[in-house]
């Protein structure tokens, strides 16, 4: 086993994220752009804000992701990638992580960086730890990402899968959305909450990459 | 493995079920029937569960019990099928979703009745139970519309296993997820390590009426499954028809 495909496959999906979808700023503005309309929607009183704050923002989080993730498979299986992938040395699990994880950085871990300047806006309390609040997002953010391209890599072959690959997604979401809320709360239970976010974080590292790469084989046949 | 061998020959199936699904459909229509005649009219209501109303528990609480298994079931028989490639545990999962899904919707359908007059309210968020099965259902759902969704059998079924193996390996991690939530409900009173805390005069007809379901679930799948073995058996004729023309 050779490393060289996992990082061709990286850098070429950092690229094509990059470089097809104006960098960051696209899914930056898909996210303020979701959050921004809920002040529209439910009113603008500071208190009610800041209670909701933290759960609006894992939803555009998990909205973001799913947007994202549509095509991050479809193209490998249109132009002949993937084909490529399955001869290759190695592992398709790794290269289909090595995909993700370049899709999380341009698309998920720029999120997370903006969150405190929405926290912010959602009246965030002044002693609140936004940048701890920040690597929480982001890591759950990254368990967003892999458990949607289980969805993305099942629903390769479909034409317009994205309604597919979050009705997939979302039930796999539940964990993180309600650890991730805990642990941004003052809640009962709050401060295991970031630990058991890691977990189930580290369990989506865990387990999602075999379910892609299983779900790649079939799309390739 | 001898065992699954035997049970995966599709001859066999159709010879067993032939008489073993019109045994259930009776048995479980039989055990249905008492354990409805017993819940409705016979035992005495308990007002502390609302009265009248907790007479739906006959029917909420077998729902609850054949979702959860039905998702294991639908589970082991994806597991089966993506290791052994045995057909007949591919055309039983499939079979499964859809029963499946309808009795989830049962028990939540059954839950909200039960809860607006004892709870006062229809659909409560905080409830782990409430919860856990709404996510079953969806997890049903993601797996029937990504099924339809592939061109070909065999990649619906390996689409749909690798879905139902990815979703039952969660199950336990949403159910706990979940669970951190604070819970409306009674703690468990059927299973409990002192064994059963409900009254026999509830205790009988309950599992009497669970039984009677899960026999109506499995004589259901058996029906399903014979359908589709019949279905792909024509689809074959038909080829082999038009070949030869």
């Amino acid at each position: 086993m050779s490393p060289a495909p996992i990082l061709s496959a990286f850098r070429q999906a950092l690229g094509e994220a990059w470089a097809g979808g104006a960098g960051a700023l696209l899914p930056l503005g898909f996210f303020a752009g979701a959050a921004v309309l809920v002040p529209l929607g439910i009113g603008t009183e500071p208190g009610m804000l800041r209670a909701v704050g933290p759960g609006i923002l894992w939803v555009s989080l998990a909205l973001s992701s799913l947007v994202t993730l549509e095509r991050i498979f479809q193209a490998d299986v249109e132009d002949g990638a993937l084909d490529l992938w399955l001869q290759t040395s190695a592992p398709v699990s790794a290269i289909a992580a090595a995909k993700t994880f370049a899709h999380w950085l341009t698309a998920g871990l720029p999120l997370a960086l903006m969150s405190p300047v929405l926290a912010l806006m959602f009246q965030a309390e002044a002693g609140t730890d936004l940048l701890s609040g920040a690597l929480i997002y982001g890591l759950g953010g990254l368990a967003f990402f892999f458990w949607g391209g289980v969805g993305a890599a099942l629903s390769a072959t479909v034409r317009r899968g994205g309604l597919l690959i979050a009705l997939i997604a979302l039930p796999l979401y539940v964990p993180t959305a309600i650890f991730g809320s805990m642990a941004m709360s003052d809640a009962a239970g709050g401060d295991s909450a970031p630990l058991l976010l890691v977990a189930s974080t580290l369990f989506s590292l865990a387990l999602a990459p075999f379910a892609m790469a299983a779900a790649l084989r079939l799309a390739a046949d | 493995m001898g065992m699954l061998s035997a049970f995966a020959n599709p001859h066999r199936f159709l010879a067993l079920s032939n008489w073993l699904a019109p045994l259930f459909y009776a048995l479980g229509a039989a055990l249905i029937g008492w354990g409805l005649w017993q819940g409705l009219w016979i035992v005495p209501k308990d007002e502390y569960q609302g009265g009248d109303i907790m007479r739906v528990m006959f029917i909420h609480v077998p729902a609850a019990w054949l979702a959860m298994a039905s998702y294991s079931a639908m589970a082991v028989a994806s597991f089966t099928w993506f290791i052994w490639r045995h057909e007949l545990a591919d055309i039983a999962a499939k079979a499964i979703a859809p029963l499946g899904a309808t009795w989830t919707a049962l028990c939540l359908a059954t839950g909200s009745v039960w809860g607006k007059p004892t709870w006062g309210t229809w659909w409560q968020w905080d409830d782990a139970r409430m919860m856990s099965v709404l996510f079953l259902l969806f997890l049903f759902l993601g797996y029937m519309a990504l099924r339809a969704a592939m061109d070909s059998r065999q990649k619906a079924a390996r689409a749909g296993a690798i879905l139902a193996m990815v979703g039952g390996l969660n199950v336990p991690l949403i159910k706990f997820s979940v669970d951190m939530f604070t819970s409306l409900h009674q703690d468990s009173s059927v299973i409990t390590s002192e064994g059963p805390k409900m009254a026999a005069v509830y205790l009988w007809p309950l599992l009497m009426s669970g039984l009677g379901h899960s026999l109506l679930f499995g004589a259901l799948v058996m029906t399903l499954m014979r359908a589709e073995i019949w279905t792909r058996r024509a689809a074959r004729q038909r080829a082999r028809l038009l070949a030869g023309a």
